[in-house]
């Protein structure tokens, strides 16, 4: 069966704090819950579904829907990093469509910025992951990793830092009017090859900003999404899947989007030239070039040139992308940038967009997601949403 | 421009009842990949069961050393000091990551031959790096 029109996004919610020393993670996650209800004009009572990831203490849903008082038929603890919850949003609409939930409740929120946690620092799952060993002792931070990925990608295809920095410039042009974005300043492209180099060949400002906070949406019943205020958003397609390192048959110039992609454009019935807006995960300016192409928005070898020339602004370029600033400026709560994704794009879908950055009558969107590190294990997710 | 590589406290891996004969050949100056004896595959990092047949006959067999960068990064903010990051080829054709040391880290490339250097770990065994040829 397929998915196709089977569930709506009825709620979404940024939360509006890049710095939260004085909360817990639990109550970020509720207040998130709080808000995306609100938008919904729902009442907590109404979810039969809940779904966070890793960020969420404890275990997971054990912890939160305790802690939230939720009571539920169906959850999900799936955690790829920064693209479980575009995976969390896959399989609400799975069980909406099997009718095991009516409404379903995603949320993210953490602390990084006030623990101190970022993109280079090691992350050690322990010994008892059985990659860790054979990591740990080189120093792989998120950061160096990315940084390789960049490294053959210019070797391979000829791309050059001042296309990765289009990136970054093209993400500042839509946070200058995000009141709520850590970085408004905009940029030019010598301002980013210019910034201090962390890893070669990435500078600091190719690299997203740490920031606290978080975000929820909420899915419904087609028949629900009706009866609510709000312009009602069909999921269309999705695709899922890992990227590992092969058993050592190693290829880094692309990204599980490869799979992910072709499998939400074939469930939905359309092709990435249909596509009006995308939010595409940009935990570093490497990311979102590797992933247009992965996605099909260009040939593999051709984002980078895809990217350059503001092609990437909203009223300028083909393809606006993260209208909200995105990882690059506005917000990279948990240090997990896919929930942000899903809500621009729901934004852009309703017209709630900053209307210097709304894509006119966006009928058709798609976020994307990348979560883990893209030149060791990460997993893909691909959303595509219309306009009801 | 030139940065010199230096030594820098490297974080002990964490010898498992899977690993341990990697570590052990480690104090021996000696690389150990795993090979498949169904499918006449390496594989790198070494587990018991094959990743590409998944077939449980799997042996140790001693790497030459040698290989070649696929990719590196020098991280110039993450520690004190400069450190190369890469994945290295095998002649035996898989990659493994690493760190390249004892060289000009400005002057690394990908594509550069390389052989295997056993650096000390704080308090655990020697974790295998390379150094250009
Ligand atoms: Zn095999």
């Amino acid at each position: 069966m397929s998915l196709k029109r089977q569930a709506c996004i009825v709620g979404i919610y940024e939360h509006p704090t890049r710095k939260a020393p004085d909360k817990t993670i639990a109550q970020l996650h509720a207040e998130v819950a709080h808000g995306a209800l609100a938008d919904a004009g729902l009442s907590f009572r109404d979810i039969d579904g809940y779904a966070c990831a890793g960020d969420a203490p404890g275990l997971g849903p054990l912890a939160m829907i305790d802690y939230m008082n939720l009571r539920v038929r169906h959850m999900d603890s799936t955690d790829t990093g920064g693209s479980s919850y575009l995976i969390h949003v896959m399989h609400a609409a799975e069980a909406i469509a099997t009718g095991k939930a009516d409404i379903v409740l995603v949320t993210l929120a953490g602390r990084p910025r006030s623990e101190g946690s970022s993109g280079t620092v090691p992350r050690n799952f322990g010994a008892n992951a059985p990659d860790v060993p054979f990591e740990l002792p080189y120093h792989a931070v998120t950061l160096n990793q990315y940084a390789m990925a960049a490294k053959r990608h210019m070797y391979e295809y000829g791309t050059t830092a001042e296309q990765l920095a289009w990136v970054k410039v093209a993400a500042s042009h839509h946070a200058q009017h995000n009141p709520h974005a850590m970085l408004r300043e905009v940029v030019t492209v010598e301002d980013v090859v210019n910034s201090p180099m962390m890893s070669d060949p990435l500078h600091r400002l190719d690299c997203c900003v740490v920031s606290d906070g978080g975000g929820a949406v909420i899915l419904a019943r087609p028949e629900i999404a009706r009866s609510l205020n709000k312009p009602v958003i069909n999921l269309l397609g999705a695709g899922s899947a890992i990227k590992g390192l092969n058993g050592g048959d190693i290829d880094l110039t692309y990204t599980a989007a490869r799979f992910s992609g072709p499998s939400a454009f074939a469930e939905a019935g359309v092709t990435p030239a249909d596509i009006q807006y995308a939010s595409i995960y940009d935990s570093f300016t490497i990311t979102v070039i590797m992933q247009l192409e992965d996605l099909g928005f260009c040939k593999k070898g051709e984002g980078g040139k895809f990217v350059a020339d503001g092609n990437l602004i909203s009223g300028v370029g083909k393809l606006p992308f993260n209208t909200d600033g995105g990882g690059l400026c506005n917000n990279h709560p948990a240090n997990r940038g896919g929930m942000t994704k899903i809500i621009e794009a729901v934004r852009q879908l309703r017209g709630e967009a900053h209307p210097r950055v709304q894509v006119p009558n966006c009928g058709l969107a798609l976020a994307h997601g990348t979560g883990g590190v893209i030149s060791s294990r990460h997993g893909s997710a691909t959303l595509i949403m219309e306009r009801a | 421009m030139a940065t010199i590589y230096q030594d820098r406290v490297i974080t002990a891996p964490v010898a498992t009842p899977e690993n341990q004969p990697f570590y052990d050949a480690a104090a021996r100056g000696e690389l150990l990949i795993k090979r498949c004896l169904a499918c006449g595959e390496h594989h790198y990092h070494p587990r018991a069961i094959c990743p590409h047949c998944f077939s449980d006959q799997t042996e140790w067999v001693v790497a030459q050393g040698v290989g070649t960068i696929y990719t590196v990064s020098v991280s110039r903010r993450v520690l004190p000091t400069a450190y190369a990051i890469a994945y290295v080829t095998l002649a035996e054709g898989v990659s493994m990551m690493t760190n390249i040391v004892d060289c000009d880290l400005d002057a690394l490339a990908i594509g550069q031959a390389v052989r295997v250097v056993f650096k000390p770990s704080e308090g655990g065994p020697p974790v295998p790096m390379f150094t250009p040829v």
